[in-house]
C-alpha cells in the first residue's frame, strides 16, 4: 500500500510537469481549478459571475439584435415614439441589485476565510528583491534564496526553450502538503506582488510593512508562479516555484537544510584560499550580480555601470566592501549585508576584484568581512 | 433663424485671421476644438506606435526586438500618452467644437484661457516625450508609477515626468472651469438644466470631475518630487512614510478619471444612437441620474485597484460592494441605450455601426469589470493580462468609439462634406475585427496566468499572444484609413445639408454646414 502511493507520487509530479505542453494545444481560455481549498473557491465566485454575466448579456444583446435584424429602416420599419418609464427604470434598477447582493453573499464569506491566517502550523516570511525571492523558515533558523535559472541563451532565441521557460528555480519553495502555512511578505527594495495561481494566493511584497497570506495544499506536487507588480527590468524574470511534499519528506528536507546552514556558518572560520574564493565568487556573481553588471562585468551604464576596470573594484578595498554591504542610497545597488553570508560575500569581493582583467590580486577572507559588519 | 452673424453688417465680427497667428492666438471655440483633435489623434498614433513594439515584442516568447528596460518605458509611454495626450484632449476638442453649437452660446465663456490650456498640451508633451531620449530613458515604472520602483528607483527623467504631469494637470483644470463656466452661463433662452443635450450634461458631470481630482494628481506627482529631491519620506518606510500611501492618493484621482475617459462618449452615444433609431431617448432623466451616481460613486470605490495590497478585511468588504454597486447605473444607461433601439427605424451609417459596437463592447468590458470587482476573485485577476483586456475594452471600444462615432456623427458639420461612406465603414469593421482580435485573448491569458507588464512569457501563453499582436497590428494600421477619410472629408466630398442625418435633434444641427465661423451670436429661443 505504502510503496504503492509512493509510486504514484512520481506519476503525479510527471502530470504536472506536462500540464504546460497540453494546454499549449489546448488552448486555455478559462480559469482552472486550483490545489487548495480557497483557490477552488475562487473557482466556484469566478464561475457563477461569469455565468450571471453571459446570462445577462445573452438578454440584453439578444433584444438588441432583435432590433437590428427586425426593426430597420430598410424592412420598412416605422419608428415607435415610446419613451420615459418610470416602472421599466424602477425594475431595471431594483433586479440588477438584487443580483448583485446575492452575488455578494458568498464572495464575502470566501473573503472572510481568505483573511483568517490564524493557527498556522509553518510560517514562512517571503522577502522580494530585484529580481528573486528569499524563503525564510521562521522557526527553522535557515532561509534562502530562489533565482530564475533559465538560461540567457534560452532568453535570447540563441537556444531551444525550454518546458519551464521563465517558471524554474534554483531553489524551489518546499511546502508540507495538508498543514497551513502563513507566509509573511515583506520586500527589500520596490513592491513585488507573491502569485501562485494553483494556490490562489496573491499579494504584495511591500517594502517597510508585512503582509499576510495562507495556504493549504491538497495534493502533492510542483507549482508555479510569477511576480505580479511591476518591479523594474526584471519583473517578468522572479519566478515562482512551490512544490508541496508529505509531511515526512518536508522534516527530512527541513533538517538537510538546517545542517547545511550551520555547515555554512562554520565555514566563516576556515581559512580559504583565493582559488577557492574565486571559485566560490564567481558562481555567487553571476547569480546575484549578473543581472545587472553583466556576466563579464561591463554592466549597463548609466544606471549599472561596469565593474571592469572600476574605480571602486580596482581602488580601496573598504570602500568596496562598503559598497557590496551597504549599498548606494539613491541607486539601484541594494545592501547585500543582509542577503548574503560572509564567505559569498568575501568570495564575490574577492572575484571582482580579479576577475576580467581586474588583477589587483586582492583577497578578502570571511573572517575580515566579519570583523566589518560586527563595526 | 438669425443663428448665423451676418459677418457683413456686423463690422466687429471677423473671419479667421490668416497664416499661423490664426492658430496661435485664436481664441475660437471651433479653431480650438480643431486643435485638440488634431493633437489628440497625432497622440493615439504615437501612443498607438509603442502599443505597436509591444505587441510586437510579445509576438513569440523570448526577447527579440527591445530589452526589457525599454518595453518598459514602452509600457509606461503607450498609457500615460493614450491617456492624457489621445483620450482626454479628444473629449476637449469635442466639448470645444460641439457644447457653444449644443447649448446656442456664441463661443466658450473663457476664450483666453480656451487658448492656454489647448498651448499647454503641446508643452507638457514635447517634456514627455524628450525624455525618451535623457540619459537612463524614459519613464519606466508603468503608467501608474507606483512608488517607490518611481522615486527611490526611477530614473533621472522622472522629474521631467512630474512637471509635464503638472502642466496637464493645469490644462485640464482650465478646460474643466470653462465647460463648466460655458454650460452654466451661455445655455440659450429656455434651456433649462433638464433639457440640455446629454453630451452637454455628462460633459458638465466630466468636468466637475476633473476639477475635483486633477489636484490630487499634482499632489501626488509633487509629494514623489518632495521625496526624490527634497528629503522627504511620504512613500518611503525607511523615513516613516508608507508606499500604499501613493497607491490611496494616486487611485483617488485614478478612479474618477476612469470616468473622465468615458462619460462624455456615454452622451455622445446617446445622441448617436437616438438619431440612427430616429426614436427620442427611452429615459433622458434616467440617463442624467445615472451617470450622476456613477460620478458620484467613482469617489469611493478607488482601493478597489487595491486589493491585494493588505487592505483590512472591512475596508476590503466596503470597496468590494461600493464597486459592484456601480454596475446598477452603468446597467441602466445601456438598458436606455438598447431600448431606445428597440422598435425603432434603424440605420447603419458609420456612427450608428460605432456606437452599436460601443454598446456591446463597453457591456463586456463592464462584465470583466464585475468580475474585477468581486474581492475574492480579483486576488486570480490581479495584475494578470485579464485586467489589461478589461481596461482595454472600457477603453479602446469605449472611450475610442465613441470618440470614432463622435467624428463621423459631426464630421459633415465641421466640414461641410459628406465623409465617404463606404471608408467609414471599412474603418468600423477593420477597426471591430482588429479590436476584438487583439484583446479578446487577453481575457484567456490573464484567466491562464500571465502577468500583465512583463517582456517575455512562459510557452503555455504563445498561441494568445500571437493572435493578439496580430489583432493589434491590424487595428493599428487600420488607423491610417481614418486620418485618410478626415483628410479626404476636409479637402472636399458631398456638400453636407444643415442636417444630414435624418433623426438627429438638437440646436448645433441648425447652424448651416460648415458651421460658420462664429455661429449663435443671437442666442435661439429654446421652447
Amino acid at each position: 500500500m505504502r510503496a504503492q502511493t509512493k509510486r504514484a507520487l512520481p506519476v503525479v509530479a510527471v502530470a504536472g510537469v506536462s500540464i504546460p505542453s497540453v494546454s499549449l494545444a489546448e488552448w486555455t481560455v478559462n480559469m482552472s481549478p486550483g490545489v487548495t481549498g480557497t483557490s477552488n473557491q475562487i473557482f466556484g465566485l469566478h464561475m457563477t459571475i461569469l455565468g450571471i454575466c453571459v446570462a445577462i448579456g445573452v438578454v440584453v444583446f439578444g433584444v438588441m439584435f432583435w432590433s437590428i435584424i427586425a426593426h430597420r429602416k430598410s424592412k420598412g420599419h416605422k419608428p415607435a415614439n415610446f419613451h420615459e418609464n418610470t416602472v421599466v427604470e424602477i425594475l431595471w434598477t431594483i433586479i440588477p441589485f438584487a443580483i448583485l447582493v446575492a452575488m455578494a453573499i458568498p464572495a464575502t464569506a470566501t473573503l472572510i476565510d481568505m483573511y483568517d491566517a490564524s493557527d498556522a502550523d509553518v510560517d514562512i516570511k517571503v522577502t522580494g528583491y530585484q529580481w528573486r525571492w528569499q524563503y525564510e523558515y521562521v522557526d527553522e533558523d535557515f532561509s534562502f534564496f530562489s533565482n530564475l535559472t533559465t538560461p540567457t541563451d534560452q532568453i535570447q532565441n540563441r537556444q531551444a526553450k525550454g518546458e519551464n521557460y521563465l517558471l524554474e528555480v534554483d531553489n524551489p519553495l518546499k511546502i508540507p502538503v495538508g498543514k497551513k502555512v502563513r507566509f509573511l511578505l515583506t520586500s527589500n527594495d520596490v513592491i513585488h506582488s507573491w502569485w501562485v495561481p494553483k494556490l490562489g494566493v496573491k499579494k504584495d511584497a511591500i517594502p517597510g510593512f508585512i503582509n499576510e497570506a495562507w495556504t493549504r495544499i491538497d495534493e502533492p506536487g510542483t507549482y508555479r508562479g510569477q511576480c505580479t507588480e511591476l518591479c523594474g527590468k526584471g519583473h517578468g524574470f522572479m519566478p515562482i516555484v512551490v512544490e508541496a511534499v508529505p509531511q515526512d519528506e518536508f522534516q527530512t528536507w527541513v533538517a538537510e537544510k538546517r545542517d547545511a546552514a550551520e555547515r555554512e556558518r562554520e565555514l566563516t572560520q576556515k581559512d580559504w584560499t583565493r582559488e577557492e574564493l574565486m571559485d566560490r565568487g564567481e558562481s555567487v556573481y553571476n547569480t546575484v550580480c549578473a543581472a545587472c553588471h553583466q556576466a563579464d562585468g561591463s554592466g549597463s551604464p548609466p544606471a549599472f555601470p561596469a565593474l571592469r576596470g572600476s574605480a571602486i573594484a580596482t581602488g580601496d578595498i573598504n570602500a568596496h566592501i562598503d559598497t557590496v554591504v551597504n549599498g548606494v542610497s539613491g541607486t539601484a545597488m541594494q545592501a547585500f549585508g543582509q542577503q548574503l553570508s560572509e564567505v559569498e560575500l568575501a568570495a564575490v569581493i574577492t572575484y571582482e576584484r580579479n576577475a576580467w582583467g581586474n588583477n589587483t590580486g586582492d583577497m578578502v577572507s570571511p573572517k575580515e568581512i566579519m570583523e566589518y559588519m560586527s563595526e | 433663424m438669425s443663428a448665423v452673424a451676418d459677418t457683413h453688417s456686423q463690422e466687429h465680427h471677423h473671419g479667421p485671421a490668416s497664416g499661423i497667428t490664426r492658430w496661435l492666438f485664436t481664441t475660437n471655440h471651433k479653431d480650438i476644438g480643431t486643435m485638440y483633435l488634431i493633437f489628440s489623434f497625432t497622440m493615439f498614433l504615437l501612443g498607438g506606435s509603442m502599443a505597436m513594439v509591444i505587441r510586437a515584442e510579445l509576438f513569440q516568447p523570448g526577447l527579440q526586438i527591445v530589452q526589457p528596460e525599454f518595453f518598459n518605458q514602452m509600457t509606461t509611454m503607450h498609457g500615460l500618452i493614450m491617456v492624457f495626450g489621445a483620450v482626454m484632449p479628444a473629449f476637449v476638442g469635442l466639448a470645444n467644437w460641439m457644447l457653444p453649437l449644443m447649448i446656442g452660446a456664441p463661443d466658450m465663456a473663457l476664450p483666453r484661457m480656451n487658448n492656454w490650456s489647448f498651448w499647454l498640451l503641446p508643452c507638457a508633451f514635447l517634456i514627455l516625450v524628450s525624455t525618451l531620449f535623457m540619459q537612463g530613458g524614459a519613464p519606466n515604472f508603468g503608467w501608474t508609477f507606483y512608488a517607490p520602483l518611481s522615486t527611490t528607483y526611477g530614473p533621472p527623467s522622472t522629474t521631467f515626468f512630474i512637471f509635464a504631469i503638472h502642466i496637464m494637470g493645469i490644462s485640464s483644470i482650465m478646460g474643466a472651469i470653462n465647460v463648466i463656466a460655458t454650460i452654466l452661463n451661455l445655455r440659450a433662452p429656455g434651456m433649462t438644466l433638464m433639457k440640455m443635450p446629454l453630451f452637454v450634461w455628462t460633459w458638465l458631470i466630466t468636468a466637475f470631475l476633473l476639477i475635483a481630482v486633477m489636484p490630487v494628481l499634482a499632489g501626488v506627482v509633487t509629494m514623489m518630487l518632495m521625496d526624490i529631491h527634497f528629503g522627504t519620506s511620504f512613500f518611503d518606510a525607511s523615513g516613516g512614510g508608507d508606499p500604499v500611501l501613493f497607491q490611496h492618493v494616486f487611485w483617488f484621482f485614478g478612479h474618477p478619471e476612469v470616468y473622465i475617459m468615458i462619460l462624455p462618449a456615454f452622451g455622445a452615444i446617446s445622441h448617436i444612437v437616438s438619431a440612427f433609431s430616429r426614436k427620442p431617448l427611452f429615459g433622458y432623466a434616467s440617463m442624467v441620474y445615472a451617470v450622476g451616481a456613477i460620478a458620484l460613486l467613482s469617489f469611493v470605490v478607488w482601493a478597489h485597484h487595491m486589493f491585494t495590497v493588505g487592505v483590512p478585511l472591512t475596508g476590503q468588504l466596503f470597496f468590494m460592494y461600493a464597486t459592484m454597486l456601480i454596475a446598477v447605473p452603468t446597467g441602466v444607461k445601456v438598458f436606455n441605450w438598447v431600448t431606445t433601439m428597440f422598435r425603432g427605424s434603424l440605420t447603419f451609417e458609420a456612427p450608428m455601426l460605432f456606437a452599436v459596437a460601443f454598446i456591446v463592447l463597453f457591456t463586456i468590458g463592464g462584465f470583466s469589470g464585475l468580475m474585477l470587482a468581486i474581492a475574492p476573485a480579483d486576488f486570480q485577476y490581479h495584475d494578470t493580462y485579464f485586467v489589461v483586456a478589461h481596461f482595454h475594452y472600457v477603453l479602446v471600444p469605449g472611450a475610442i468609439f465613441g470618440i470614432f462615432a463622435s467624428a463621423y456623427f459631426w464630421l459633415p458639420k465641421w466640414t461641410g462634406h459628406m465623409y465617404d461612406e463606404t471608408l467609414a465603414k471599412t474603418h468600423f469593421w477593420l477597426s471591430f475585427v482588429g479590436m476584438n482580435l487583439a484583446f479578446f485573448p487577453m481575457h484567456f491569458l490573464g484567466l491562464a496566468g500571465m502577468p500583465r507588464r512583463i517582456p517575455d512569457y512562459a510557452l503555455q501563453f504563445a498561441d494568445f499572444n500571437m493572435v493578439s499582436s496580430i489583432g493589434a497590428f491590424l487595428f493599428g494600421a487600420t488607423q491610417i484609413l481614418f486620418l485618410f477619410i478626415v483628410v479626404k472629408c476636409v479637402r472636399g466630398g458631398e456638400p453636407a445639408p444643415a442636417k444630414p442625418w435624418e433623426g438627429a435633434e438638437g440646436l448645433e444641427w441648425t447652424v448651416p454646414s460648415p458651421a460658420p465661423y462664429h455661429t449663435f451670436s443671437t442666442p435661439p429661443k429654446v421652447e
